[in-house]
């Protein structure tokens, strides 16, 4: 009756189980499809639409509240709020997304080697990495970012440098649990390399910690994007960045609390989605929660 | 291991703050400077000197107290810092105190009654809360309970008994929201462990009454745990607080920041960075002294280690 599932199948069908974790893969699917659609039409129309709606001006509607013609209301220079909240969704998914798989790519090597060969190339590493988790990674990020300048490929660099650490530590802790079996006993009986027994062997066995740290992190880096951008060191104005939108939302909070609440309730849901689908993806992939 | 990492984080910062743009010397004298002047400016500064050099001085300054002297107004770094790191201090302990106070019960109840409609509600809460950006939450915070309601001031720091404590209450809830959400869950998955041990049956069937179970015997077990999470989090607390303390306009270590990167006075941002690396790897330290506190285990620990050497 039972057939034998792979441990990937096993994992899918304990994650289908978990409703508010299928609820986060969904938003974050919906996420990309807006992501993308922006892009597609940006690419579709030369950009006019962007200019004409999404950076274009229009003062007859400066601040106005959200109502039918604008359902999220208007900006102060008239611009549909709505609008520049769905082409904001790139800047926040693709840059936290993106510093995340640097941190991952880096890390995730250094990490790999520290926990293989043990001693002394461990202590210079891993001492390396306590370093930089010694600087609150938020004001890591803006140093970075004020020492390189304001652009999209210094934030990525800013907000990947201190996740590099946190993967270090993990790839570290699951070649260390690996690396006494069996198995990899016998990889060395048939003579394979250290390089092919870390990249064919261990990789593919610490993958799961791995994943779920993943898309936990997503979540905060798109927070920390949105920080850095209120601040005005991270995406510029015009571009509907949400933590932009909010920085001139603080000015006009008196007159127009719409644009305080709207990018504010779209940031929200983005972190939630990948926390509960990052959830998920620890409790689906970790043995000891399986009954 | 403290130092070490210390001095690793002060070269780290220091290399990148090297790599900032802007003559210092022309943000000094201004755009009419000559030639010959910016040149003596820069001479003064030590500019010209090399890299290891120059993190040498540092250093030694550093060691002294000395953060060298700010751009923008030629006054030494370490008395603007020193001036304003109490601010900070006050902000970020009456963020973990309203944290803990809130924290640490919600995640104790929620836990006690697991799966209850109650537990249920606060963990959607605690969800909501934690991903919610520290300065989405103010904006929001501000436009309810002063902009609408009027009980808080929207911004600034107010000095006296009753003013400064009102003007506090907006910047903690910003801080401390998210802290508490983050201490509650902890809480609550810590508390569920430690019910499931034996000794908890144990001191239940000596008959001792519920609230000795849960303070004396549950909670001292549960609390390592939840330090571990306070002190992890001290770090992502001190960099809220920058966006906290510029929201509200709090006269603190984190605003001053702000200020310094928008006037490129990387001497001052070097300082505030090297401070607040600082004082989170100090925090870390006590927490790790905290822990021989609370686990005997840990303390006896530490003995043997320190006997067999």
């Amino acid at each position: 009756m039972n057939k034998a599932l792979t441990p990937f199948e096993q994992s899918f069908r304990q994650f289908k189980k978990n409703r508010l974790a299928v609820a986060g893969f969904f938003i974050i699917f919906l996420l990309f499809a807006i992501a993308l659609g922006t892009i597609i039409i940006d690419a579709a129309t030369n950009y006019s639409f962007y200019k004409k709606y999404v950076i274009g001006q229009d003062l007859t509607q400066r601040l106005a509240g959200p109502g039918i013609k604008h359902i999220f209301g208007c900006d102060e220079m008239g611009r549909d709020l709505f609008l520049r909240i769905l082409w904001g969704t790139k800047y926040s998914l693709f840059i936290g997304i993106g510093a995340i798989v640097v941190s991952l790519l880096v890390g995730t090597p250094f990490g790999m080697v520290a926990g293989y060969y043990g001693g002394r190339a461990d202590n210079v590493i891993m001492r390396v990495m306590d370093v930089i988790l010694a600087v609150p990674f938020m004001l890591l990020a803006m140093a970075i970012v004020a020492a390189l300048g304001t652009s999209t490929v210094n934030l990525l660099i800013a907000l990947s440098v201190s996740g590099i650490a946190k993967f270090a530590r993990i790839a570290r802790a699951s070649v260390m649990t690996e690396k006494d079996n069996e198995y990899i006993e016998a990889a060395k009986a048939i003579g394979a390399g250290d390089f092919e027994i870390l990249v064919k062997y261990i990789l593919p066995n610490s993958f799961s910690p791995n994943l779920v740290q993943f898309s936990l992190g997503v979540g905060n880096s798109i927070l920390l994007v949105a920080g850095l951008s209120y601040l005005g060191l991270g995406v510029q104005p015009p571009n509907p960045e949400w933590g932009a939108i909010l920085t001139s939302a603080k000015i006009y909070m008196r007159d127009a609390w719409h644009i305080s609440v709207f990018p504010g309730m779209f940031l929200v849901v983005a972190v939630i989605a990948f926390n509960l689908f990052g959830d998920g993806l620890r409790d689906a992939m970790d043995p000891k929660l399986k009954k | 291991m403290t130092i070490p990492v210390l001095i690793g984080a002060t070269f780290l910062v220091f290399t990148i703050m090297h790599f900032a743009p802007g003559d210092p010397a022309r943000i000094i004298l201004g755009a009419g400077a000559s030639e010959e002047a910016l040149e003596a400016m820069r001479d003064q500064l030590g500019i010209n000197d090399s890299f290891i050099l120059r993190y040498g001085r540092f250093m030694l300054n550093l060691m002294k107290g000395d953060l060298g002297t700010s751009y923008r107004n030629g006054q030494p770094v370490t008395g603007l810092i020193l001036g304003r790191l109490g601010n900070t201090l006050y902000l970020a302990i009456s963020g973990i105190l309203f944290a803990i106070i809130v924290g640490i019960p919600v995640g104790i109840i929620s836990a006690i009654k697991q799966y209850s409609t109650l537990d249920n509600v606060t963990m959607f809460i605690t969800l909501f809360v934690t991903a919610m950006p520290t300065f989405w939450l103010a904006l929001i915070l501000v436009i309810v309970f002063s902009v609408n309601l009027g009980w808080f001031p929207a911004s600034g720091m107010a000095k006296g008994f009753p003013g400064f404590l009102v003007s506090l209450v907006l910047p903690t809830l910003t801080l401390g929201c998210g802290f508490a959400a983050l201490i509650a869950r902890t809480t609550r998955s810590s508390v569920l462990d430690v019910v499931r041990q034996e000794y908890i049956d144990l001191a239940r069937a000596k008959g001792l009454p519920e609230r000795t179970v849960i303070w004396k015997h549950m909670m001292k077990n549960a609390l390592i745990p939840i330090i571990t999470v306070i002190g992890l989090n001290f770090g992502v607390l001190l960099g809220g607080s920058v966006l906290t303390e510029s929201i509200f306009s709090w006269p603190g270590v984190g605003r001053f920041v702000v200020e310094s990167i928008s006037f490129k006075d990387t001497p001052a941002i070097l300082g505030c960075v090297v401070t607040l690396a600082i004082l989170f790897t100090l925090v870390n330290l006590i927490v790790d002294l905290l822990y021989a506190f609370l686990d005997p285990r840990i303390k006896s620990q530490y003995r043997t280690s320190r006997g067999d050497n």
